[in-house]
């Protein structure tokens, strides 16, 4: 079938079987690879992308369902000017990433978590990070960058 | 002011923040165009003869390029060890996972549809799915072996281990449980050959040795392999060189001459990737009753999995490290390594450290609540003391640096230990629901003992900018930002100008690469000797071009110049100095081995609270030492000790492989083997300590591991002790609430 | 892992979406949210040869006050569940479970009616539909028809749905009790409930405690019959046929839905 989606605002078209997962239209059809794909049980999150501005598992849903929408990825995140989103600003300065592979999934459910709570708790970033599974930074680092980037990016006064 | 020891924000984070990491399925390389997709057919039976395998259906569905077998692999050498691993298997199956064939398509979603055409033929075998089961030796999985036990060894003293003089003695038989690693990225490689040259992608934390183990497999001459690793997506040790399942990838392309490329899902990660962990162990442990403990003794039953891959070199890392931190008089340990119907056993995070700590330290608590004394006292009695060091142990480790008390007084400290004593007492006196415990370790990790070595080489070129080959190989753990730093240190010249290039074999053709927490001793120090050389260089050429003489010239670190001392006027850059040096600027290649291993070390105090109703435990706080010596970049090592401590906790409380009778196994998705996610898990309290070694100049130690080593026996001891005064003196781990509520249950029916 | 190929067909209307399963037969399956749908059949477990997608059927998706009770649309979300002010201040223990469904991306795409056509015992939103006594709608070729909750779920992801019957509507009377609460007992967050308890007012039903979801009889005969939350809360199991998994033992079960059905009794008091 044939499937229109705008990816970080730009109209990708392509002729796909039906059964093809957003997650793949985005790395393949799209050819945006920084969502990547984790497990196969809608639990990991690291193909988490923005779909009409919401956290989805792009694993989990059909390039058929999110034919006529609006995907988001991290490659969308920084503006148009090359500045970095409060949320990238936040997991650099908090050292919130390692491998990286989870990172991009994680940083666009943490942007869906602030747009519906600007200013969160360290247990409400908890709940809100449930469906992301991070293997390297034992998620301490991450729950602060998160906090950071609902300050702006910028990070606490104490560190440790 | 040097650079060492400060905070420096990783360098590798923009990429990785804005277009997200190159790993190997986001591989778009010309070589890769067309290349075929790999799916492997897994065995879905633990235990069985092969006797057909049917591939005609596979081999017409559209888009399929091959379908491979044993059959299509030369045969093994007649007359081998009986018990080597095939590539794939070919008359006979031993865990559910093990590939059996491979399915080459045109595209990606081919493979799976074409895999489940694969009619392979299974007669079963009677499976071994566990330890007990491998010990009685009814089902042998190798045809002429005499038992299931591969390989035994010892530590200290025998099976007379005395505890002549304890007035307590006691004795218990645990289990430390199998782990998936999950590292996020599954594993995935490419192949592709180019000339003559067979080139390979793979996510591996050491591409040196997974050229070698792919040559040795493949016959081929490893001059003719390169390999290169992309972002790596974690490794935890599971992925050390390369295993079976990717060197028949790498088949794959040289028997088709197709490029090939390979990603597993996540289900066959969690049974074709190795495991980890897999031991069950009989501590003994004897002492007196104002609170010295005299002997310890530790045997333990390794689970290897179907394979010996790696499984007797871990349990072989337990024996030797299981006297922990501790003075002891009379101490021995001992393993056996069986083979079961189950995934391979290697490394993961700790790799048969955390099991010796976590057997220790839980004798030392089931000691402690035997003679009634604060399993902090037993501890301070019993560590080794500073002045003791180098301390040769009971089961023959000898540790360079340790200031064991040291650390659990601090962490003591910071937690204020007596407070929270108070506040469980409090709620033992109230018959609280939610009860409160309180966990301690104190442990020490054996880091770099593998004696490899590791290599650097730096190279700085006329524009004044250095490039660091490195022998370590990074996924995650911030080398380019560490090693950066070291080399501005040694030669001033910015961080900004300086690449580090890891993962090329062409590139850095000698290498061991990425395990065992040794990357900054030994790779951090061959790049501080290979700058140090680079410097050598510099001066001598410096001293050619203002004409004066070597040994009064000086390097201004500060501003990456060289001088006559005190007169900024004679002033060099490196630039000018490399571009006099020739073509090839300036160049050193260094290979650090050092003398011995390091012995990290720390203490971890978790607080958490017990729900006596549903026996769920919920870990509330986690303060910890760990005590790396000299630390080059406290973000980073904290970074280590956050995902080390998150990992050991999962094993103290949620993550474990399981398997049922027959060997199937029962936790193959990340819906029902329990990762560790940010709701389970609180912010960690890290107390600051540094102990420097001798071993290395920089005075470092690893730091990857030494979270997980501890944080286990801490909270696993935490459950316990809030149960305690119930009558609970051990669970099992993980301590699920299902268990912590049986174990409440029987401690009330024995009172 | 990916699906076994299949056609997918969209539908712009309810009619069209009976129209496309009435086609597509026994191989046809809708596809709302797609998130119980699409993990089965990655795995393979279920291979429809035919998905409807009923997504886009906006004219499912609502939340109103309607005469004596709240109407809620099949295909609202339960991200728009958790967040809607009416089920706050009149349904606050829908609003709250449909917080705990999944994780935020899950609540994002899921709906509540396919929560409950899956009819999966595990699930929690099957149990609350159970506790406030809802009716379901659904619609078929020879029209619409209501469904007691008490009577849609039959049998191990069984539901009263026939073949082609497509739900389009949960009615919800208003609670006789204030008092309300839902005991979701898990290992981690992300878990599907190892047992879950539902109460409002003198309703009680459980979550994971057999092959169907199920109202908690003993407990709601023990409330009429003047029992106390602690005594009454002693008959959770009763009639409950838990199985042993790699979550739990069948005994475990049954302590976890006497404990938490005490504490739901309890907060549910409190409340009201």
């Amino acid at each position: 079938m044939k499937v229109a989606i705008s990816v970080n605002g730009r109209q990708v078209e392509a002729e796909v079987e039906d059964r093809l997962l957003l997650a793949h239209f985005v790395r393949e059809q799209a050819g945006l690879t920084a969502t990547n794909i984790g497990c196969d049980t809608t639990s990991c999150g690291a193909c988490t992308v923005l779909l009409d501005g919401e956290s989805v598992k792009s694993c989990t849903v059909l390039a058929a369902q999110a034919d006529g929408h609006e995907v988001t990825t991290c490659e969308g995140l920084a503006g148009a000017d090359g500045r970095w989103h409060a949320v990238q600003q936040g997991f650099h300065a908090e050292h919130g990433l390692q491998c990286g592979f989870c990172t991009p999934g994680m940083m666009m459910a943490a942007v869906s978590l602030l747009a519906e709570n600007p200013d969160p708790t360290e247990e409400e970033v908890r709940t809100g990070l449930e469906g992301n599974l991070c293997r390297c930074t034992g998620y301490h680092n991450i729950v602060r960058a998160v906090l950071a980037a609902a300050r702006d990016g910028q990070p606490a006064a104490e560190a440790s | 002011m040097s650079i060492m020891g400060t905070r420096v924000l990783r360098t590798e984070d923009p990429r990785l923040l804005t277009q997200g990491g190159v790993y190997t399925d986001d591989l778009r390389l010309p070589e890769l165009t067309g290349a075929a997709y790999v799916t492997v057919v897994r065995s879905p039976i633990a235990h069985a003869l092969i006797t057909g395998i049917d591939t005609s259906a596979a081999a017409e569905l559209p888009g399929v390029v091959a379908v491979l077998t044993s059959a299509d692999m030369p045969a093994p050498p007649e007359g081998g060890d009986a018990t080597a691993e095939p590539l794939l298997a070919a008359d006979r199956v031993r865990y559910v996972g093990e590939p059996v064939a491979l399915v080459l398509t045109e595209g990606r979603y081919q493979g799976e549809d074409a895999a489940e055409l694969v009619s392979v033929d299974y007669d079963p075998l009677p499976a071994v799915p566990g330890i007990e089961e491998a010990l009685t030796g009814e089902t042998l999985l190798f045809p002429g072996t005499e038992s299931n036990i591969l390989a035994t060894g010892t530590a200290g003293e025998g099976d007379d281990t005395s505890f002549d003089g304890c007035d307590v003695v006691l004795e218990r038989t645990i289990v430390n449980q199998r782990l998936a690693p999950v590292p996020l990225e599954p594993r995935a490689m490419a192949a592709a050959w180019t000339g003559d040259r067979l080139t390979i992608w793979s996510s591996t934390q050491n591409p040196q040795l997974a050229r070698g183990a792919i040559a040795g497999a493949l016959g081929l001459d490893p001059a003719l392999i390169r390999v290169i690793t992309p972002d790596v997506g974690g490794g935890f040790g599971a992925k050390v060189a390369v295993d079976r399942d990717a060197i028949c990838v790498a088949w794959a392309a040289k028997h088709t001459g197709h490029a090939v490329r390979w990603i597993e899902s996540r289900s066959e990660n969690l049974v074709g990737m190795v495991h980890g962990r897999a031991q069950r162990q009989t501590y003994k442990i004897g002492g007196t009753t104002d609170g010295r403990v005299l002997s310890y003794r530790l045997d333990v039953v390794q689970d290897c999995g179907a394979f010996n891959r790696l499984g007797a070199f871990l349990a072989q890392l337990t024996v030797l490290m299981a006297a922990g931190v501790y003075d002891l008089q009379h101490g021995g340990a001992s393993f056996r390594a069986v083979v079961t119907n189950t995934t391979p056993i290697a490394a993961y995070r700790g790799a048969g450290r955390p099991e010796a700590a976590a057997a220790i330290e839980r004798a030392i608590d089931d000691f402690a609540a035997e003679i009634g004394m604060d399993p902090a006292e037993v501890r301070r009695i019993n560590v080794v003391p500073p002045d003791k060091f180098p301390f040769t142990t009971a089961t023959g480790a000898t540790y360079d640096t340790g200031e064991y008390a040291a650390g659990l007084e601090r962490v003591l400290a910071a937690a204020d230990y007596p407070a929270l004593r108070a506040e469980q007492a409090r709620r033992r006196e109230g018959a609280d629901t939610v009860q409160l415990g309180l966990g301690i370790s104190v442990y020490v990790e054996i880091t770099a003992g593998d004696m490899g070595g590791e290599t650097a080489r730096v190279v700085v070129d006329d524009t004044g900018a250095a490039t660091v080959f490195t022998g370590s190989s990074a996924h995650g753990q911030g080398h380019h930002t560490a090693w950066a730093m070291l080399v501005q240190n040694e030669l001033g010249i910015p961080m900004e100008s300086i690449t580090v290039v890891h993962g090329d074999t062409d590139a850095i053709p000698e290498a061991i690469g990425t395990f065992g927490s040794r990357s900054l001793q030994l790779g951090g120090t061959a790049v501080v000797q290979a700058a140090g050389v680079v410097k050598e260089q510099a001066r001598r050429l410096a001293a050619e071009m203002i004409e004066a003489a070597e040994a009064d010239l000086e390097l201004d670190t500060a501003r990456g110049t060289w001088q006559v001392r005190g007169d900024p006027a004679s002033a060099l850059s490196w630039g000018q100095i490399a571009e006099r040096a020739g073509p090839d600027g300036l160049a050193a290649d260094a290979r650090f081995d050092a003398s011995a291993p390091t012995f990290p070390f720390g203490a971890h105090l978790a607080v958490v609270e017990v729900d006596t109703e549903t026996g769920k435990a919920t870990l509330v706080r986690h303060v910890t030492v760990d005590d790396a010596g000299r630390i080059l970049n406290p973000v980073l090592a904290e970074g280590q000790r956050h995902g080390g401590i998150a990992q050991g906790v999962a094993q103290a409380l949620l993550e474990e492989v399981r398997y049922d009778p027959d060997g199937n196994p029962l936790t193959s998705t990340l819906v029902d083997y329990a990762a560790i996610t940010a709701t389970e898990l609180p912010s960690f309290e890290l107390v600051a300590s540094e102990t420097p070694t001798p071993i290395n100049p920089l005075g470092a130690k690893g730091i990857g591991e030494a979270g997980t080593v501890g944080s286990t026996p801490a909270v696993l001891n935490a459950v316990i002790d809030a149960v305690s005064h119930l009558g609970v003196r051990h669970i099992d781990m993980p301590a699920t609430p299902e268990k912590v509520w049986a174990a409440i249950n029987e401690a009330r029916a024995a009172r | 892992m990916i699906p076994a190929p299949f056609f997918y067909r969209r539908a712009g209307t309810v009619e069209e979406a009976l129209d496309l399963a009435a086609g597509a037969g026994d191989d046809g399956k809708y596809l709302a949210g797609g998130h119980s749908l699409l993990p089965l059949m990655k795995l393979r477990f279920a291979v429809p040869e035919v998905l409807i997608d009923i997504g886009r059927l906006a004219e499912l998706s609502y939340i109103r006050a309607e005469d004596g009770h709240i109407a809620v649309g099949a295909l609202t979300r339960h991200h728009d569940l958790e967040h809607s002010e009416l089920l706050a201040a009149e349904l606050p223990l829908l609003a709250h479970a449909a917080g705990l469904v999944g994780d935020p991306q899950v609540r994002h795409r899921g709906t509540i009616g396919g929560s409950l056509a899956h009819g999966d015992a595990a699930s929690d939103l099957p149990a609350v539909a159970l506790a406030l006594d809802a009716t379901l709608v659904a619609r078929g070729p020879s029209g619409s028809r209501e469904i007691a909750a008490t009577e849609f779920f039959s049998g191990l992801f069984e539901t009263a749905l026939e073949p082609g019957e497509l739900l389009t509507e949960i009615r919800i009377p208003k609670p006789a009790q204030r008092g309300w609460s839902f005991q979701k007992f898990t290992k981690r967050a992300i878990d599907w409930a190892i047992v879950g308890v539902v109460v409002q007012g003198g309703q009680v039903a459980l979550v994971n405690m057999g092959s169907v979801p199920m109202r908690a009889a003993g407990v709601e005969r023990a409330l009429a019959a003047g029992a106390g939350p602690a005594d009454a809360a002693a008959h959770a199991a009763e009639g409950a046929s838990p199985v042993a998994d790699l979550g739990a033992s069948t005994a475990y079960r049954e302590h976890l839905a006497r404990v938490l059905t005490a504490r739901a009794l309890a907060e549910a008091a409190s409340r009201n």
